[in-house]
């Protein structure tokens, strides 16, 4: 009996609360930088296309959304072809942003992507490449690379040692 | 003639006025129940969200009103009428002030009781004509808890009777004048209202429609505007037991003169539905057994004290 009554006015003091509900349009939530929203492809400082179309992150995508074609410039750097996301299938895992060995495809804090027409959903490559280099700023993968790809000579990269003539005896 | 002419009018309008209470209701207690709930509820459309009403109104005229093949057809169809026709007739009898009313009947309170019992059909009658289990369980849950509840919401409302000598609900309001009944008859204020809560099937004795056990209870068959029948006959019935709350330990109309006596009664009636919304808020639903435990083991009993203390005062001092 006690309890009921406690009950009845306890709830009735909630009338004083803080609400808990954000209105939405108006006011918006705080995304932490890591939050898993809208897929984009970043690009190295020098303002080349950090992707280059491995394919690993098609193969991760757990619903298949992503599809690409890779290409390769006279250089022998690659990059994507065409570079196509679906986003009425994708889940916002994040597996893509993980398999990515050169920190290209990353999911951003942003996730108001409706639409009225389902096929406006399908990002091209233009729509999903930014300017910017996203979360990981000043990583250049061509840096660190054993290849040349135009970007620097044979052993000029970051933590790179000299290339060794193997036909010499001295060290 | 004229006089015939404007006493429909204001019949018309009392109804009208009901109904656009019990819309309005639906609105209320989603705000207010999102008060306590440290929500907004809708607060979108309109001013605070009030043309949410139109637009339920709107949505519900316009959804499929499904018959399902396996009903009984003409029950079915009439058991939602039943329980607005009911509830509606109850307001009849209930003085809203001492010109405001439909009719002045000497036999008001048995027709109040008469009209409850009569809404307990809509009830039963939906729930077997939907032929669906669900439906028919919760149609025995609202038969055996609106019967039971009835018995002592009868007994309850006999102290009124004995205190005032009349059935007459003016008369009832009218000898509650310098001390309201609820003080003298606190308990019989207290069981009605429980019964009251229980007629009209509202948290935490929604056992007959419990969404958690039941889908809906006696109206899982129902959509479209038989279901909205159900739906505004639910907030109908809230109003209905304001308002007799109000009028017989509330003194109804009565109050200091600076308001006119209608706003009295309002703000009486409207403290009761908000109640009714608050116990929403707070209380979960008992069991079955449990409910009916407490109605006959515990209710009852108590009213029957309270009629026969009552009954032992009123001859001791008026004789």
């Amino acid at each position: 009996m006690f309890s009921i009554l406690r009950s009845i006015w306890l709830t009735f003091i909630h009338m004083f609360h803080k609400r808990v509900t954000v209105e939405y349009p108006e006011k918006k939530n705080y995304l932490p930088p890591r939050h898993r929203g809208r897929i984009v492809l970043t690009r190295d400082p020098d303002n080349q296309e950090r992707c280059v179309g491995c394919y690993l992150c098609a193969v991760a995508c757990p619903v298949d959304c992503i599809s690409l074609q890779a290409t390769e410039d006279e250089n022998g750097r690659r990059s994507a072809e065409f570079f196509r996301i679906n986003f009425s299938r994708c889940i916002l895992c994040g597996y893509c942003e993980e398999a990515c060995p050169t920190d290209a495809i990353q999911l951003i804090p942003d996730f108001e992507m409706a639409e009225y027409n389902r096929q406006n959903l399908v990002y091209e490559k233009e729509d999903l490449l930014i300017d910017g280099q996203g979360k990981y700023p000043g990583y250049n993968f061509f840096k660190h690379a054993g290849v040349d790809a135009g970007v620097k000579a044979k052993g000029e990269g970051i933590d790179e040692e000299k290339p060794v003539d193997i036909k010499k005896l001295m060290p | 003639m004229i006089d015939i002419l404007l006493h429909i009018a204001l019949v018309i309008g009392i109804m009208l006025g009901l109904v656009m209470i019990a819309a309005g209701l639906i609105w209320l207690e989603r705000r207010t129940l999102a008060l306590w709930q440290d929500r907004y509820g809708p607060n979108r459309t309109g001013l605070f969200g009030t043309l949410q009403v139109v637009a339920d109104m709107i949505k519900i005229f316009f959804k499929e009103d499904w018959i399902p093949p396996f009903a009984d057809k003409k029950i079915f169809v009439v058991a939602p009428a039943i329980l607005m026709i009911s509830i509606l007739l109850s307001f009849a009898v209930v003085p809203f002030t001492p010109l405001i009313g439909v009719v002045n009947l000497n036999i008001g309170l048995l027709f109040f009781l008469g009209m409850s019992s009569f809404g307990a059909y809509s009830i039963v009658l939906a729930g077997w004509s939907s032929n669906n289990k669900y439906s028919l369980i919760g149609a025995v849950r609202a038969a055996s808890q609106m019967i039971s509840y009835e018995v002592f919401m009868g007994l309850s409302l006999m102290g009124v009777v004995m205190l005032s000598g009349s059935f007459n609900m003016r008369d009832i309001v009218l000898a509650q004048q310098g001390r309201w009944f609820f003080i003298p008859q606190f308990l019989g204020f207290i069981i009605f209202f429980i019964a009251g809560i229980a007629e009209t099937r509202r948290l935490p004795f929604d056992i007959p429609e419990a969404e958690s056990e039941l889908v809906a209870g006696y109206h899982s068959e129902y959509s479209g505007m038989k279901f909205g029948m159900f739906f505004v006959g639910e907030y109908l019935g809230i109003t209905l037991i304001s308002a007799m709350t109000t009028t017989l330990f509330l003194g109804g109309w009565l109050g200091p003169a600076f308001l006119p006596p209608i706003f009295w009664f309002l703000i009486k009636m409207f403290a009761f539905i908000l109640f009714f919304i608050l116990l929403r808020a707070s209380l979960p639903r008992p069991r079955s057994d449990q409910l009916m435990a407490l109605g006959w083991k515990v209710l009852f009993p108590l009213s029957m004290l309270n009629v026969l203390v009552t009954g032992a005062l009123v001859l001791y001092f008026k004789l």
